[in-house]
């Protein structure tokens, strides 16, 4: 038996077995590829790509950021500079990298290899969604180099601080008109990705046997149908403010500022967990894989996910605790209420690691990792919901520490992704030993960058400031933070080297490098352009793995991978499992 | 039912989570001295205080969950982690590879009662929390009907007016010269909080509290100031250009030494004028 690195092909060897399968049927390459294909693979790859990079630019203005507050009255940058920074930074991360990379990277890629589709339901809509985004990335980028410079009023934009007269100038017209073309871009992949589950499912791929990564993402798309329009409204409002000559959110004309908190707000939350859910999707396939079982509670997981998604819609104001005209104790209690299926899901993930066999190849480890991140991140989430805590919590450092060690943990979750994925994406493993060494970075880094924050917050240090006096007891956690963002930084370049070293080095992967329990470990890496020459018979959850070990061999130890799909036919009589 | 109770039964004796309910308990309804502060101000205002004391309680539940929950996944890794073989199954071509492996876990899944459990406690502990939190809320939000002091302030892009209502005294500063206002303590102070332009923040560390301030919302809310000393707050909403300049102080004096101050501001005035 040869090992992995024995396996080691030739670039020009795997571009021939890549070759062989894109002869199938007829591309353009290249750039017009880029542009024009509608195979959910590509747009999907384009966008996972392209968010990389958007996250890059906002990882970098962050390190500039971070630099700026490591010493006491520093001047790295001018006030006006740092208010473009961390506007952007969030901006950036938040509406160009998460959701897009999520929902339209990794659900455009994998949802129609899981239900068994041959690509999207509606390809070309699918295509529009990745230029409407890809447009409003760049405008929003471009703002730096407009007179006045980029958007600089937080990426919350409260009114009426984001007003003509506030805030003049291109930079912040054009991020708006960016909100509006990537809001668009996610509405139309979230009703891409609901017509392709709703009607795209394999044979036997009932509704209650579907991968739990994509009936996050179903929920995702719900979520984003109910949010992504009130902000697309808000937005157009604030535009028509700011040029239009309309008063709807300023006082001087009988508007309502506070509106704009509303608005953006019932957008925001729910946009919260349209970021987590579907990482919370992609540890729930990493975990129950690497340690070779099933998923404890998959109805409990489904009714959690649903649970959060309703209640996500009705918590909204306690970003808003602080205002005095929204009702506290509802707000409160919602928030609490959506610990609860929090919880369930943690739960549910230890339950499934519980007497595994668990391998801790680099996607397990980012699983652990984020598991690790986001309970801090939840407990910190418990402490913000009391009313009279977030009174002195709330826009300093600790809700700052709070939403950071929640979206590093998401972060996390999305390398973990990555790594589990790229060997069907591109049919060679990434090099595990990089891989931890980058997981260690990053992982500690995320720590290291937080935990102090949460610190500042409770010494009274506010968000946003840019910079602040010697002897206050900030300078000494500050400067840690920055090291912390660093080492995260390290670890990101590790990851870069690692996409790199498996670009030059191909390792092939196999169909199932993994042992995975779901549709897409059936088919060839990469997929062919119709994704699947024969489909296995559906009858549980784990339809893959039920071809490998059958349905009830799995509790026979040391059963091999003898059974062909054949002999889950046999079987299908007797079978009533996870129905 | 019966497997319910008896796994509760089983959980209830052991001895670990009574100590737990007790430490929660004890936690809420002791009150600051024994207990850390997990990195809080004490609250120098019977509001701050009262909030201080809920900080306390539910930092020791969030540390006992984050234990028990960070421990839970930490022992399952290594509990039940295996050694990676030579062998392992990412080799595409070999079939009996996962031969090597010896055996797979039981395949286990659903536990109803298990999963009752870890639903119904959850729900237990955040409503014991709900609880806490509206009864401190009531006490942090009340607002007397005649407060000793009266200020009328007002947040504008950088700085801020205390106005004292009915004394015909005001102290102004914005980011050149901080303003600093000068407050009784153990009277109580109602200070009603506008914007003249966009949000700001009201924040006190030492306070543990801030409220908005913002264009078309008035808000009302006391303090009772515990103790003398001067209390640096500044705007918490990003407000433009100068919010990290915009600061202010609070110099909290006896009531004698208030009364005293406030002559002088008046007579100033009335020489100025």
């Amino acid at each position: 038996m040869t090992t992995l690195e024995e396996k080691a092909l030739t670039s020009q060897e795997v571009s021939a077995e890549l070759t062989d399968v894109k002869s199938r049927h007829f591309e353009p390459s290249g750039l017009l590829n880029w542009l024009t294909s509608t195979d959910h693979k590509m747009i999907g790859k384009s966008y996972l790509i392209t968010s990389f990079m958007f996250m890059l630019l906002g990882g970098a203005l962050a390190l500039v950021i971070r630099l700026q507050l490591a010493s006491p009255n520093n001047s790295l940058v001018t006030l006006h500079q740092y208010n473009e920074l961390f506007t952007m930074h969030g901006s950036i991360m938040i509406y160009l990298f998460v959701g897009p990379f999520a929902f339209g990277g990794l659900a455009n890629y994998i949802v129609p290899l899981q239900v068994g589709a041959p690509d999207m339901a509606f390809p070309r809509l699918n295509l529009l969604s990745y230029w409407l985004y890809l447009s409003g990335g760049l405008i929003m980028v471009l703002g730096f180099f407009v007179t006045g410079g980029a958007a600089d009023f937080g990426w919350v934009a409260y009114a009426p601080l984001s007003n003509a007269v506030n805030s003049p100038g291109a930079g912040p017209d054009m991020w708006i008109v960016a909100l509006l073309l990537t809001g668009f871009s996610a509405i139309f992949t979230g009703v891409n990705i609901i017509a392709t589950v709703f009607y795209l499912r394999a044979p036997g791929l009932t509704m209650f046997r579907l991968p739990i990564f994509t009936w996050n993402m179903v929920v995702v798309a719900i979520l984003i149908l109910i949010a992504f329009p009130v902000l697309t409204s808000a937005l157009v409002m604030l535009y028509a403010d700011r040029h239009f000559g309309t008063h709807i959110f300023e006082v001087q004309g009988g508007g309502v500022p506070v509106l704009w908190q509303n608005l953006f707000w019932f957008f925001g939350h729910p946009e919260v967990y349209i970021l987590a859910l579907p990482f919370f999707g992609v540890v729930t396939e990493i975990i129950p894989v690497f340690s070779r079982k099933p998923l404890f509670g998959y109805k409990g997981m489904l009714f959690a996910t649903l649970a959060i998604a309703a209640l996500s819609t009705g918590v909204w104001a306690h970003h808003m605790f602080t205002t005095g005209v929204v009702l506290l104790p509802f707000f409160s209690l919602m928030t609490y209420l959506i610990s609860v299926p929090t919880g369930v899901k943690f739960f549910n993930w230890i339950a499934t690691m519980w007497r595994g066999h668990i391998r801790f190849d680099t996607p397990m480890l980012y699983a652990v990792g984020f598991l690790i991140t986001f309970l801090g991140g939840g407990l910190s989430g418990m402490l913000l919901a009391a009313p009279p805590l977030d009174f002195f919590e709330h826009d300093t450092y600790f809700v700052v520490a709070h939403f950071h060690n929640v979206v590093m943990a998401l972060f996390l979750a999305a390398v973990g992704a990555l790594v589990y994925w790229y060997p069907k994406m591109t049919g060679r493993m990434m090099r595990e030993g990089i891989g931890k060494i980058s997981f260690w970075f990053m992982f500690i880094g995320a720590n290291v960058t937080f935990i102090p924050q949460y610190i500042l917050g409770l010494r009274g240090m506010p968000r946003r400031i840019v910079t602040y006096p010697p002897g206050i007891g900030w300078h000494f956690l500050n400067e840690l933070s920055t090291i912390g963002s660093f080492m995260i930084a390290v670890g990101a370049l590790f990851l870069v080297i690692n996409f790199w070293v498996s670009w030059r080095k191909p390792i092939p992967a196999g169909n199932d490098p993994w042992d995975g329990h779901t549709l897409e470990w059936y088919t060839t890496s990469p997929p062919p352009h119709h994704n699947f020459d024969r489909l296995p018979i559906v009858r549980s959850e784990r339809p893959v793995w039920d071809v490998k070990y059958g349905l009830e061999g799995a509790a026979i130890p040391g059963h091999s991978n003898s059974n062909p799909p054949s002999s889950v036919k046999d079987k299908d009589h007797a079978d009533n499992a996870a129905g | 039912m019966r497997r319910l109770e008896s796994l509760l039964a089983n959980i209830n004796s052991h001895r670990w989570l009574t100590s737990i309910v007790g430490i929660v308990g004890a936690g809420l309804t002791l009150s600051a001295c024994n207990i850390p502060a997990f990195g809080a101000y004490h609250g120098s205002t019977l509001q701050g205080h009262d909030t201080f004391k809920l900080w306390q309680g539910f930092m020791i539940i969030a540390l006992i969950v984050g234990v028990i929950v960070w421990g839970l996944i930490l022992w399952s890794s290594f509990r039940y982690r295996i050694k990676p073989s030579k062998s392992r199954p990412n080799n595409p071509d070999s079939s009996d590879s996962r031969d090597s492996e010896n055996s797979l876990p039981r395949q286990f899944q659903y536990h109803l009662p298990l999963e009752i459990l870890y639903t119904v406690l959850p729900i237990l502990i955040v409503a014991v929390m709900f609880y806490f939190t509206v009864v401190t809320e009531n006490e942090v939000d009340a607002v007397s009907a005649n407060p000793a002091v009266r200020i009328y302030l007002t947040a504008f892009q950088w700085g801020w007016r205390f106005n004292y209502t009915g004394e015909g005294v005001s102290v102004v500063g914005n980011y050149n010269h901080y303003p600093q206002a000068v407050l009784p303590v153990g009277e109580t102070v109602q200070i009603t909080l506008v914007s003249s332009d966009v949000v700001h923040g009201f924040y006190v560390p030492a306070f543990n509290f801030s409220r908005y301030a913002q264009p078309g919302v008035t808000n009302v809310f006391d303090l009772n100031i515990r103790k003398q000393g001067i209390y640096n707050g500044r705007c918490t909403e990003f407000c433009g250009l100068y919010h990290t300049e915009m600061i202010f102080s609070i110099k909290a004096v006896s009531p004698t030494a208030y009364h005293a101050w406030l002559s002088k501001q008046q007579s100033k005035t009335r020489t100025k004028s």
